[in-house]
């Protein structure tokens, strides 16, 4: 092959090379989010209410311990779980148990949900147990939002605020 | 390989990429590291700043900082390709077993750390691309149970986040390349003349498509992010991010086990089963006299040069590693005692290979070349990874196969040629730039120029040797030259040395 040949292959070559990284650079462009659609984002950490009831230790119990140690009020490390669910518009989206964290189960528990909506106007039931109670929920809230295109609607929860935070 | 033959036509051997794949990933590396510093000067550590600097750099400084910008992209982009380029090419032609082990599996975590320092990179310009990405990063970690809270949750909105974020984001984007820096040192510790720059016109070439690229397609940003919304349709840079709408599409623990079970795949296939490590080269010391050879052309350093631990009058010693030598007997051909005109004792050279030793070497080389008759015959020495001649059905045509051509120690071909056990010698081998081990073919070529140690001697007549470098898909071009090199054979007048005077000659080696 002649020289000249063989720089036009080259450039030949580089222009296919270029082309490709160019073109895979930035497309096929990708939808993350189909149009017509909001985002609900349902997120929180939180520390349930301790498994077991506190104690006071016996003077027998205290004498037992080192001088150090003689804390007068047990309570176990243990944490419940927390019951949570959603509602939109009247039908659960989302409903889960959730255990504590961390290796003595004291941790907080976790969550993290996203929920593409359709646009409009939704209702949003949000409930929350984190308590040893059986039945019926500590916190609940109801928001009614009207979601645009592209939104990102979040749900967080915060205890010392008050419950559920819209935003 | 047939694609490899077709870039030795245009690229000619000397600047075909795909001999310098791995050259190329460090080559864009260094584009991406000199544009990085030059963009960290305008980059800015704020919420709303990062953006804005982004924007500075690629509007108002385009044709510096925005050139820069696009530069540092698409050197990324293209380190990517080389990267995965290199590692198939490595895993094809089957280079990652036996003392090749360290390379592999150093390359191994370069691979994350190249995708994550790209990642990183995104994160910085905080569009609605970095948005998406720092997003879809964390909730993918968030699948693994080590965090007390998740970390998506700091970009739920706005006011979970800070601007002393992208301050620590900024450090990751830096500390990563460095990382990579180090194991992309440690990768070459055990390649000795290791190719770490390509070739001048290779580099020019590829800088210059990167620039035309840069100018044509600038680098530009998505809008700024806005925790409120959610980005709709993203231009991903594939590269790098194909990885999350993978997330999306399957789930983070089947992406978590891709990557986890991929890389422990990849850390483990260099012991997986069919092994075929051989017999490890080994040292003779009665013979060795310290001269170093083998040490300087092995080409994966698995000889170095020990302290004397006999009583001959010798400083050093060669010392074979056993788990570094690959057994492909380029020791043997460096050595100036494997000649097969030794008389005196038996034939044990300084260092051989206890499967194919000098002594069956030259059994062999006997024994195939009484089967020759005629005028035209030829002794071909072949390499095990290139094509056979003898299969190649040519009349008159006996091969000796080694491990790798530069196994054979020049003097064999003048021995072949002074015995008149041949009336040619064909010597063949991988094709150049893409030698199973290496640097077999480059240091044959400078052996029989006379450019290296052991040289063949200036008596042998060239005229009767032929050498080609052919892959194993080059049977047409293999055929076609052995025929024009008999029919040259014919026409030679035949010098034949006396055996007195050769070995006369050759004891003075």
């Amino acid at each position: 092959m002649g020289t000249g040949m063989r720089y036009l292959g080259q450039s030949a070559v580089y222009a296919v090379f270029a082309v490709m990284i160019g073109y895979f650079a930035t497309a096929p462009v990708y939808t993350h989010l189909e149009p017509g659609k909001a985002m609900i984002k349902f997120s929180f950490a939180h520390a349930a209410k301790p498994k077991g009831e506190c104690r006071r230790l016996t003077r027998e119990e205290l004498n037992k311990l080192a001088p150090n140690m003689r804390n007068p009020v047990s309570c176990p490390r243990q944490r419940v779980d927390i019951y949570v669910e959603l509602e939109l518009n009247g039908d659960p989206v989302y409903q889960a148990t959730l255990s504590p964290t961390g290796l003595a189960g004291d941790g907080s528990a976790r969550m993290y949900e996203r929920i593409p909506v359709p646009v409009g106007t939704h209702k949003i039931k949000v409930r929350l147990r984190d308590s040893r109670r059986e039945s019926g929920f500590d916190y609940e809230a109801v928001r009614e939002v009207a979601l645009v295109e592209g939104q990102n609607f979040t749900i967080d929860f915060k205890a010392p605020k008050g419950g559920f935070i819209f935003e | 390989m047939k694609i490899e033959g077709v870039f030795d036509r245009i690229f000619t051997t000397a600047w075909n990429p795909f001999y310098y794949l791995g050259a190329l990933g460090y080559f864009y590396f260094w584009v991406v590291a000199v544009t990085g510093i030059y963009l960290f000067i305008f980059f800015d550590t704020g919420l709303t700043e990062a953006y804005d600097s982004v924007e500075y750099i690629t509007n108002e400084q385009w044709y510096l900082a925005g050139v820069m910008r696009s530069l540092h992209r698409y050197a990324s982009d293209a380190m990517v390709v080389m990267v995965m380029m290199h590692l198939a090419r490595e895993f094809a032609f089957d280079r990652y077993r036996g003392g090749r082990w360290f390379s592999w599996v150093t390359g191994v975590p370069m691979i994350w750390l190249v995708f994550a320092s790209g990642v990183t990179g995104y994160w910085l310009v905080w569009d609605q691309l970095a948005q998406y990405v720092a997003i879809a990063t964390t909730e993918w970690l968030d699948w693994l149970p080590i965090f007390g809270e998740p970390v998506a949750r700091n970009f739920i909105s706005a006011s979970h986040l800070d601007d002393r974020f992208f301050t620590l984001m900024i450090f990751i984007h830096i500390a990563l390349p460095l990382i990579l820096l180090f194991i992309m040192w440690f990768h070459l510790q055990r390649i000795n003349y290791s190719k770490v720059n390509p070739v001048r016109g290779l580099a020019i070439g590829t800088m210059l498509m990167l620039l035309v690229l840069s100018f044509v397609e600038p680098a530009v940003s998505h809008g700024p992010a806005d925790l409120s919304t959610v980005p709709t349709t993203l231009n991903l840079d594939w590269f790098y991010l194909w990885t999350f709408p993978l997330i999306e599409w399957t789930s983070p623990q089947a992406i978590w086990g891709f990557a986890f079970f991929g890389t422990v795949f990849l850390i483990i296939i260099p012991w997986l089963p069919p092994r075929r490590k051989k017999a490890v080269a080994v040292v003779n010391l009665e013979n060795c006299n310290g001269c170093t050879r083998c040490a300087v052309d092995c080409p994966f350093s698995a000889i170095s040069m020990v302290r004397r631990s006999d009583d001959a009058p010798f400083a050093q010693e060669a010392f074979v590693d056993p788990d570094m030598c690959v057994s492909c007997g380029i020791c043997v051909g460096s050595c100036p005692t494997a000649t097969p005109f030794r008389r005196r004792g038996e034939l044990i050279p300084g260092i051989e290979l206890p499967e194919l030793t000098v002594v069956q070497l030259r059994e062999l080389t006997e024994k195939t070349s009484a089967r020759l008759e005629g005028n035209s015959r030829i002794l071909a020495f072949g390499c095990d990874h290139a094509i056979n001649p003898e299969k190649l059905g040519q009349d008159n045509l006996g091969s000796v196969m080694m491990p790798c051509v530069a196994m054979l120690p020049p003097s064999f071909i003048d021995f072949v040629l002074s015995r008149d056990l041949a009336d040619g010698v064909v010597l063949t081998g991988c094709r150049d730039g893409e030698c199973h081990y290496r640097l077999g073919a480059q240091w044959m070529d400078e052996r029989v120029a006379g450019d290296r140690d052991p040289r063949l001697r200036k008596r042998v007549p060239r005229d009767r040797l032929l050498k080609i470098w052919a892959a194993p898909t080059d049977h047409g071009m293999l055929n076609s030259e052995i025929a024009s090199f008999a029919d040259q054979l014919k026409t030679l007048e035949k010098e034949v040395q006396t055996p007195a005077a050769s070995e006369n000659a050759e004891e003075t080696v």
